[in-house]
C-alpha cells in the first residue's frame, strides 16, 4: 500500500519536472531569439559605422549608388513625420478617450471601445492604399502643390494608426482615477467639466503620457503606410514647407532598398546601421515610457 | 436660526427604499450629528443635503429640502452652486495628487479666482481655519499625498473652507485616522462651528456625544428620534433609541 503510494508520487514528480522544464525552455527560447536577432543586427549593421566616415555616415545626401550615405535627411525624415502625427493624434486620442470615458453614456461607450480596437487591426497596407488615392490627392487639391505624398499626408495616416493604442491606454488611465476624487472636485462646486480638467486629467496625467510613447513607439516603427505616402524622396527636411514637401524615412528607405542591395556591401551594411539607430530610438521612447510608469507607481498614484 | 429644514424626504436607489419619510430641522452654526448602523441611510441622507446622489445613476427623490427657505431639488437650483454653499469632507481623506497649496486654491480657481496674491491669502486663511497652516506653511508646494492621512483630511477641510460654504457636511470624517488625529478633528469642528453650520454622519456614537449639538437617530431608513444630544443620549425618548446607545440593537 505505502509503496504504491510512494511509486505514484515519484510518477508524478516526473511528469511536474518535464511540464516545469519544458516551460522554462519556451520562456527562455523567447529571450534567446531576440537576443539572436540583436547581435545579427549588430553583426550586419556595425561594420557600416566603421567603413563608411563619420562625416559621411552623418552627412546630409543619401545617394548609395555615389557611396553617399548621409542617414541624417532618413532620421529628420522619420522624427518629423513621427512629431507631428503625434501632434495631431495627441489632443485627438485624449479627447476621444475623455469622451468614452467621462462623457458617454454607458450603450455609447460598449459600443465605441471594441470599434477602437477593431481600428488597431486595420492592416497598414490598406491604410497606406487609403492614403495614396484618397488623402493624397485631396491634399494636393487643397493646397496647390506639385504632389499629394507629402510630410503631412504620412503624418495623418499614422496619427491614425496611433490613435487605437493612445486612446485604448489613456482611457485606462482615466479609468484608474478613484471616484472618490471626481466626488471630490464635484463637491467643492466644480462642473463636471472642470472636474474632468483640473481633477481627472492631471491625476491621468502620468498615463496618459505613457498612451503618448506607446504610440509614438508604434508610429515611428511604421513602414508600410509612410513608405506608400511620403513620397520618398530624401531631402533634408529643414525648409518651412517641408511639412507639405516629400519626405523619407528610415523605415521606408530599409524596406525600399533591401530587396535590391548586394549582400555584404557598404550599402548593406550601412541599411542595418540604419537599422540599429532605429532601435536605439525605439528603446529610448519605451524605456522614457516605463520611466514614467515607474514614477507613477513609486509615488503610489493610484490611490 | 434654521438653516436646512428637510419634509417628508423619500429615496430610492432604483427600486429599493433607502429613505422614507424622513424630516428634521438643522440649526444654523450647530453640529447636527446623524447616527446608527451600517446601511441605516444616514450618508444616503446627508448626500441628498448637496445632491451628490445625483451621480449615481438610478436614483430618486421625494419630498423637499430647504435651504433657507430655498428647495434644493426644485428644478431652477443649480447643482453647482449649491455645492458651493453646501461643502463636503469625505469618509477617507481625497486630496487630489497635486501639491498642498494647488488642493486648497482649487476652489477659489474654480470659481474664477486667479490673482497669485488673492489666491496665496485665501489658502493660509483656509489652512490657518483647519489649523493645519503650522505643520505646512513650509512645503505648500510638496505633493498633497505625503502628508499623514490625520493632515490629508484637515487639507480637505481646508479646501472645502475656501470656498466659503455656508453648510458643511462630514461623512464619517475621521472613520480611516488614528485616535490622536481623531481628536484633532474634532477640535477643529469646535472652532469651525462658529461660522458654519455642520452636519456629520458618524457610526461612533461616543464622538456624536462628545461634538455634537444635536442628534438625529436613523434606522432602517427612517429617522427614529432626533433631538437635543443630551437629551438623546441621557433621556430617549423612544426605546429603539435607547438600544442602540446602551448597545443592545444594531
Amino acid at each position: 500500500m505505502f509503496a504504491q503510494k510512494q511509486a505514484q508520487a515519484a510518477h508524478a514528480d516526473w511528469r511536474e519536472f518535464v511540464i516545469e522544464a519544458l516551460i522554462r525552455v519556451l520562456g527562455f527560447s523567447t529571450i534567446g531569439f531576440v537576443l539572436l536577432i540583436f547581435l545579427f543586427l549588430l553583426r550586419e549593421g556595425v561594420p557600416s559605422f566603421y567603413k563608411v566616415p563619420v562625416s559621411n555616415l552623418f552627412g546630409t545626401r543619401w545617394y548609395p549608388n555615389f557611396d553617399l550615405f548621409g542617414t541624417l535627411p532618413l532620421l529628420l525624415g522619420s522624427v518629423l513625420v513621427t512629431v507631428t502625427a503625434i501632434l495631431i493624434a495627441l489632443p485627438l486620442g485624449a479627447a476621444t478617450a475623455v469622451f468614452v470615458r467621462e462623457v458617454a453614456p454607458n450603450w455609447a461607450r460598449e459600443i465605441l471601445k471594441p470599434m477602437i480596437e477593431v481600428l488597431a487591426g486595420i492592416p497598414s497596407v490598406v491604410l497606406g492604399f487609403f492614403g495614396m488615392h484618397a488623402v493624397a490627392p485631396l491634399i494636393r487639391g487643397t493646397l496647390g502643390i506639385p504632389t499629394g505624398l507629402t510630410v503631412f499626408t504620412g503624418a495623418l495616416i499614422l496619427a491614425y494608426m496611433a490613435l487605437p493604442t493612445i486612446i485604448s491606454v489613456a482611457e485606462d488611465a482615466l479609468d484608474a482615477v478613484p471616484k472618490s476624487l471626481r466626488d471630490a472636485g464635484l463637491a467643492m462646486g466644480a462642473t463636471q467639466w472642470q472636474t474632468i480638467w483640473k481633477v481627472v486629467v492631471p491625476a491621468a496625467r502620468s498615463g496618459i503620457t505613457t498612451a503618448v510613447m506607446l504610440g509614438m513607439g508604434r508610429a515611428i516603427g511604421e513602414t508600410m503606410a509612410v513608405m506608400m505616402v511620403t513620397g520618398n524622396a530624401a531631402r533634408m527636411p529643414l525648409s518651412l514647407d517641408s511639412l507639405f514637401r516629400p519626405a523619407r524615412t528610415m523605415t521606408a528607405t530599409i524596406a525600399a532598398e533591401m530587396g535590391e542591395v548586394a549582400q555584404g556591401s557598404i550599402h548593406y551594411h550601412t541599411l542595418f546601421g540604419i537599422g540599429i539607430i532605429l532601435f536605439l530610438l525605439t528603446f529610448l521612447i519605451n524605456l522614457a515610457a516605463a520611466a514614467t510608469i515607474f514614477k507613477k507607481r513609486r509615488r503610489g498614484g493610484l490611490r | 436660526m434654521e438653516k436646512i429644514r428637510v419634509e417628508h424626504l423619500d429615496f430610492y436607489y432604483g427600486n429599493y427604499r433607502a429613505l422614507s419619510d424622513v424630516s428634521i430641522a438643522i440649526e444654523e452654526r450647530e453640529i447636527t450629528a446623524l447616527i446608527g448602523p451600517s446601511g441605516c441611510g444616514k450618508s444616503t441622507f446627508l448626500r441628498c443635503l448637496n445632491r451628490m446622489n445625483d451621480t449615481i445613476r438610478g436614483t430618486r427623490v421625494n419630498g423637499k429640502v430647504l435651504l433657507d427657505g430655498q428647495d434644493i431639488y426644485h428644478r431652477n437650483t443649480k447643482v453647482v452652486e449649491l455645492r458651493k454653499r453646501v461643502g463636503m469632507v469625505f469618509q477617507r481623506p481625497n486630496p487630489f495628487p497635486q501639491s498642498i497649496f494647488s488642493n486648497v486654491a482649487f476652489g477659489p480657481r474654480v470659481l474664477g479666482l486667479m490673482n497669485r496674491r488673492d489666491l496665496a491669502s485665501i489658502v493660509e486663511e483656509s489652512l490657518r481655519g483647519a489649523a493645519l497652516w503650522d505643520e505646512v506653511k513650509d512645503r505648500l508646494n510638496e505633493d498633497a499625498l505625503s502628508l499623514a492621512l490625520g493632515q490629508q483630511q484637515r487639507l480637505c477641510i481646508a479646501r472645502t473652507i475656501a470656498v466659503k460654504p455656508e453648510v458643511i457636511l462630514m461623512d464619517e470624517p475621521c472613520s480611516a485616522l488614528d485616535p490622536i488625529a481623531t481628536l484633532q478633528i474634532e477640535e477643529l469642528m469646535q472652532s469651525l462651528k462658529t461660522k458654519y453650520t455642520i452636519v456629520i454622519v458618524t457610526h461612533n456614537m461616543q464622538q456624536a456625544a462628545r461634538v455634537s449639538d444635536f442628534t438625529g437617530f436613523f434606522w432602517m431608513g427612517k429617522l427614529v428620534e432626533a433631538d437635543v444630544t443630551d437629551s438623546v443620549f441621557t433621556r430617549p425618548q423612544k426605546k429603539l433609541t435607547e438600544d442602540y446607545i446602551t448597545g443592545r440593537a444594531g
